[in-house]
Parts: structure tokens; C-alpha cells; sequence
């Protein structure tokens, strides 16, 4: 058992899944994950997150579609037969059981003997630098303790791929750092296809290769850290992921690239039509996050009032209301000696550039 | 609850406050426990001559210790069969909704919901030679001549099986209620199958309802004297209906006392071993 095992593709397929209840949790799906992945699941609570988690796993039997892993479609395994790994939010480690127990006990229920089992599990929780906790409960472990042994025993019956639901959710701000690096680290020496399910949108950015953005059980984007955060494909991944400024406007032309948007708070600007073509004379939302806004010093850009600044470390946050009424957010980076702005100075306001105005069909 | 450090309580409340029940125990318990005592160690009805004769007579009496045997076997008889029936109820009781769980409850309820006397009437009714289960065996031709199951141990055990069972499924469904769903999902994707579940992680989790249930049962059914009398009949004798006759109709006042303090003692080492399995197996943990 020295080899790592490679991770194998994981395609969530046209997956809906109607509790007997009635509720919609998800629908119709789709995920193409290549073997090796990490990908973050990440949305609001109770967009569906858990649900399709737990149909990956074999818990919940889906109302429509299939999930693939590998070439096999594992429709019809029980969750015993998926080798799939799940690591719950809160630990779900045996009570009863040792620590080495609970690690060893995938490999009992694959009928392993004892002095192999032992050896591997003992092999596992150096991995997860825990070897001298072997013989202790679970509950004699602090939560960061818990976490590791819960991901050595899912790690220990070499599941083809691994689902981490929240595992970071109930930890503090240092030990969930540690905890994100140590995760990325055994991924990375094992190389299994994992999926993470998060609604910390930095955690979903800093440790995934892609971060599917789930809302109301609908799958909004797939796609990198990158495209979801700087091209987002729906006003909610826009405003979900990162902060933003949701400026609405007319549209006065646009063609597939590029729209001209007059905007409410009176300048027009150029924008980036998000989610495909505008129409002429539509209203649109155009959504420019706070550091893609900068002062000018010209007639360009819109007018507003500055309110409160916010020095927060490294950027400055500056209030500021225009014309028609609404606040704006503006970031700005704190080079040297920045430029005091008096509260009620009068100022100008453009995006960067027209790329990172993202301009989206108002819904009303 | 392994080798818990001695560490004194922050809060520490009155003793003060349990004197009224201290007081009623002392009046009403200890008393009487200790006058029985007492009444036990002389060896004639006058209570003039003190010695052991009483429990020397109980202990060379092959009849005697009959009973005494019998009323234990009946107990273990009982809790098995409220053990095997109620962990399903309980398991059920769990993975059903919140409807099906009101009807389950309801159930297991009703037999604490009526009285003892009407509950044993019920069973003779049942279990007799012109009963139920022999009317309908009969008509339906599978037996020529009615089946003995009234006076009989089988007949005790299952009408005692069915007045006990709220007392082991009730706490079987409290400790099973305490099991984290998800250690049942993690042992699946684990690779485990149902059965190694339940047996490595459901069974040693409710260990502590288990014990609970199975000591509350075997009391209840070693000392229920209607159903034991009424379903066994005068052929089956148990350990309190023998009390009865050496105190009420041979007035035998001390061996009657020396009677119901082995009774006592052979009661109180079977839960003593119940609670020893349980810390044995290490399913003790706190969740
Ligand atoms: N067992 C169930 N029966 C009926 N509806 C359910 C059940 N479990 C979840 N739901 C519903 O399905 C939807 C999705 O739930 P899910 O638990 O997948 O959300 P989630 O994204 O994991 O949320 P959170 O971040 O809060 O954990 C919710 O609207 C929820 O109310
Ligand atoms: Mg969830």
C-alpha cells in the first residue's frame, strides 16, 4: 500500500434532488471534475451544498441525473461501496473509540488484519501530526486534534475522492489557516480529488482550483478563483464573491463586448457585458468592486461626495455618495503619503478600466 | 466513566435539601429493611431463639432454592425478550416521522396506560384453552386440541414481556435518540455495512440505555406478583407469591424475613453484574 492513490474524475451530471418534503434543494447540476482537483462548493446557507455532498457520497438517492467517478456510475453503490471519504463539519469521530481505532476502523471493515491496520493507521496520524494521540478518546483531543483525526480516517481507506463538508467552520482564525495549509498539503501528496464545501468565499479562493458558486440550488459559475472573482458570470456571484458596488444605469449601446451604460448617478461609462448581450435601452446593474474605483481628476466618471474614510491597514476605504442618492465604496491602497480627503469633498469617481465594470440585466 | 479526576464542584448545594426524602427513606425503607433484618435471624415463629436457621433452611432446601432459581430464570427470560423486542421499537422510533413517532410512543405507553389486573385478565383471555390464540388455531385447522399456554412459563414470560416493555424501550429510545446521525453515515463511508454499524458503534453507544432498561425490567418481572400469580397459575411458583404464603398463610414471619433478604441479595448481585458488563465494554463513553 505504498503508492499514492491518483484521484479520479468526479462528473456530477444533471443533478436534481427534491426532498420528500418538497423542497427543491438542487437542480439540474453539473459538475466536471478532473481527477486531482480541489474544488470549493461554495454559497449562502442552505442553497443545497449538503445535499449534493451527501447524494456524491450515496447518503441521499438523487431525484434525477448520475453522478460518475472514474467510468463508473455509482448510481446504485451504497455509500459503503463508493470509497468515497466524507470528513463531517462536526468531526463525527467515534466516541467510544481510540484514537487509532477510529482511524484504523475503515481498514477493519475491509477485513484488514490487525497489525497491518495498526501500523497504517499509526502511519496516518503522523501524517496528520498527531502520532503520540493514539490510545486517547476523541474527546480528550481539542477540535483542531479532532479535525486531523477525522481526516486521517477518511483518508485511511485511500478513497478515490474526498468530501470535506465545512471542515473548518467550528475552528478559529489561526487554527483555520493551519488547518486550510495542512489540507492543501495532504491534497497536494496525495493527490485525491477533493471537493470542499465552504460558505467562506477566501477560504473557496485561496484553496481551490475551482470554486463552483451555488445559489437557491442552482449552479450560478464554475470556474476558476479568477474568473469567479474578476469575471463573474451572474449579478449573484458578483455580489456573493467579494464586495461590490451595484450601480444601476440605462444601456445606451452595446454590442457583444462592450456596453455603454449611462448611469443613474450621471456619467456614462464602458462595462463589460457580463452575462451575454444587452439590449438597447435596457436597465442594467453595473457592478465595479470597491479597489476598481478610482478617483479623477478631470470631468470624466460621476460626481459624489466623499462621507466617512475607513483606514483599514493596507487600504483606505472611502465613503462616498453621488448624485442620485446611492453610496459607493472606494478602496485605495495606501502608497506613501495618501491624499487626505476632507469629509464633503466634492470628487469624481471612474472604474479602472472597462473590463472590471460588469454590467448585468436589472432584475426587477 | 473511566478514572474520572476527583475535582470538587464549584457549586456545592445544601444537604439540607434532601433531608424530606432522607427522612421518609429512613421511616419507610430502612426501618422496615432493618426490622426484616432482624425478624430473619431467629430461628423460631415466637422470635425467642436468635441463629441462622431460617437461612440455613432456605439454602439446604432443594424447593427453595427451586424457586429462588426459577424467579431468576424468569427475570432473564423477561428481559430478553423485552431486549430483543424493544431495540427495534426504539431503533424505529428514531428513523421515523414525527407521526409514526407519536403512534410508537402511544404504544409502548398503553401498557403503563391500564391496570395490572385488566392487563393480566386480557392475557388469559388470550392465552386459555378456549382463548383467542387456541379459538383461532383451531378454526383455522392447524392444531386438533387446544394448545397449553396458559399456566405456563412461556405463557408468564410473554404476558410480564408485554407489561415490562416501556421500561426497557424507553430508555433504549432516550440513549439511541443521543447517537449523532452522522457517525452511522461516517461508519458507511467507511466501508462499513449495517450490521458491523450496529454492532461496533449503535450497540456500544446505547449501552448505558441497555443496562438501564434490562435492570429496571428484571426488577419489574421478578417481583410482579399479579401477572406471575394470575398468567402461572398455582402450579408456577415465584419468589414473591412463596413470601406471601410463609407470611400470610403459615404465618412464618421469620423464615418469610429471611426469605425476602436473599430474594434482596440474589436481586441486587444480578444488576451488580449488569453494571459490571456495561463498564466492561468501554461503550461508556459520553457522546
Ligand atoms: N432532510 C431534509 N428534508 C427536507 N428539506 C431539507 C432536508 N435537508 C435540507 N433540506 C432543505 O434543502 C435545502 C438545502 O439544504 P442543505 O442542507 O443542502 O443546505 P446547505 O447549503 O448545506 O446549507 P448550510 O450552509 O446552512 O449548511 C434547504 O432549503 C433545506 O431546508
Ligand atoms: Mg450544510
Amino acid at each position: 500500500m505504498a503508492d499514492a492513490p491518483s484521484g479520479r474524475s468526479l462528473v456530477v451530471d444533471a443533478v436534481t434532488h427534491r426532498y420528500p418534503s418538497g423542497a427543491l434543494a438542487v437542480e439540474n447540476i453539473n459538475l466536471d471534475i478532473k481527477g486531482g482537483e480541489i474544488i470549493a462548493l461554495l454559497g449562502p446557507s442552505g442553497c443545497g451544498k449538503t445535499t449534493l455532498l451527501r447524494i456524491i457520497a450515496g447518503f441521499i438517492a438523487q431525484t434525477q441525473g448520475r453522478i460518475i467517478i472514474g467510468d463508473d456510475i455509482v448510481d446504485a453503490l451504497p455509500p459503503n461501496k463508493r470509497a468515497v471519504g466524507i470528513v463531517f463539519q462536526n468531526y463525527a469521530l467515534f466516541p467510544h473509540l481510540s484514537i487509532s481505532e477510529n482511524v484504523a476502523y475503515g481498514l477493519a471493515a475491509r477485513g484488514i488484519d490487525r497489525a497491518t491496520r495498526q501500523h497504517e493507521a499509526q502511519r496516518l496520524l503522523e501524517l496528520v501530526q498527531l502520532p503520540s494521540m493514539a490510545e486517547r478518546l476523541p474527546r480528550q483531543l481539542s477540535g483542531g486534534q479532532q479535525q486531523r483525526v477525522a481526516l486521517a480516517r477518511a483518508l485511511a481507506i485511500k478513497p478515490s475522492i474526498l468530501l470535506l463538508d465545512e471542515p473548518f467552520a467550528a475552528l478559529d482564525k489561526n487554527l483555520r489557516l493551519d488547518m486550510q495549509i495542512e489540507v492543501k498539503r495532504l491534497q497536494r501528496v496525495s493527490g485525491i480529488t477533493t471537493l470542499i464545501v465552504t460558505h467562506d468565499q477566501e477560504e473557496a479562493l485561496s484553496m481551490a482550483d475551482r470554486v463552483a458558486v451555488l445559489s437557491h440550488g442552482k449552479l450560478e459559475q464554475f470556474g476558476t478563483p479568477s474568473d469567479v472573482y474578476d469575471r463573474p458570470q451572474t449579478l449573484f456571484v458578483n455580489t456573493f464573491v467579494g464586495s461590490t458596488n451595484r450601480m444601476p444605469g440605462i444601456v445606451v449601446s452595446a454590442d457583444r463586448t462592450a456596453a455603454k451604460v449611462r448611469l443613474d448617478a450621471g456619467a456614462e461609462i464602458i462595462a463589460r457585458p457580463a452575462a451575454g448581450a444587452l439590449a438597447e435601452g435596457g436597465r442594467v446593474t453595473v457592478c465595479i468592486r470597491p479597489e476598481h474605483l478610482q478617483f479623477v481628476g478631470d470631468e470624466t466618471g460621476f460626481a459624489g461626495v466623499v462621507g466617512m474614510s475607513l483606514p483599514l491597514g493596507a487600504t483606505v476605504v472611502h465613503e462616498v455618495t453621488t448624485a442620485d442618492g446611492s453610496g459607493v465604496k472606494v478602496s485605495q491602497a495606501r502608497i506613501g503619503e495618501t491624499r487626505a480627503l476632507e469629509n464633503g469633498a466634492a470628487v469624481r469617481l471612474a472604474p479602472l478600466a472597462p473590463s472590471l465594470a460588469n454590467a448585468f440585466p436589472a432584475t426587477l | 466513566m473511566g478514572a474520572a479526576p476527583a475535582s470538587r464542584d464549584v457549586t456545592s448545594y445544601g444537604m439540607g435539601l434532601a433531608a424530606p426524602l432522607a427522612l421518609f427513606f429512613l421511616l419507610f425503607f430502612v426501618a422496615p429493611l432493618l426490622q426484616l433484618l432482624w425478624l430473619s435471624l431467629h430461628n423460631d415463629t415466637a422470635g425467642l431463639h436468635w441463629g441462622l436457621g431460617q437461612y440455613l433452611h432456605f439454602l439446604t432446601d432443594p424447593f427453595s432454592l427451586g424457586v429462588l432459581g426459577s424467579t431468576l430464570l424468569l427475570g432473564a427470560e423477561v428481559t430478553a425478550v423485552c431486549l430483543v423486542l424493544g431495540f427495534p421499537i426504539a431503533w424505529l422510533y428514531q428513523r421515523v416521522g414525527p407521526k409514526l413517532q407519536t403512534i410508537i410512543i402511544m404504544v409502548v405507553l398503553l401498557p403503563l396506560l391500564t391496570s395490572v389486573v385488566v392487563r393480566t385478565f386480557a392475557w388469559i383471555v388470550i392465552l386459555g384453552r378456549q382463548g383467542i390464540i387456541n379459538a383461532t388455531l383451531q378454526s383455522l385447522g392447524i392444531i386438533d386440541t387446544p394448545l397449553k399456554l396458559l399456566y405456563t412459563q412461556f405463557g408468564v414470560v410473554i404476558a410480564l414481556a408485554q407489561v415490562q416493555m416501556p421500561l426497557m424501550t424507553l430508555p433504549l429510545i432516550t440513549v439511541l435518540g443521543r447517537i449523532d446521525p452522522n457517525l452511522d453515515d461516517a461508519s458507511c463511508s467507511l466501508g462499513a455495512g449495517s450490521w458491523r454499524t450496529f454492532f461496533r458503534i449503535v450497540l456500544p453507544l446505547s449501552l448505558p440505555g441497555v443496562i438501564a432498561g434490562c435492570t429496571l425490567t428484571y426488577a419489574a418481572a421478578i417481583t410482579a406478583f399479579i401477572t406471575q400469580s394470575l398468567v402461572g397459575g398455582g402450579q408456577m411458583l415465584f419468589m414473591p407469591m412463596y413470601l406471601y404464603q410463609q407470611a400470610s398463610t403459615l404465618q412464618n414471619w421469620p423464615f418469610a424475613a429471611a426469605i425476602s433478604i436473599i430474594f434482596l441479595l440474589a436481586v441486587l448481585a444480578v444488576v451488580s453484574v449488569f453494571t459490571t458488563l456495561g463498564r466492561l465494554s468501554r461503550g461508556y463513553g459520553g457522546a
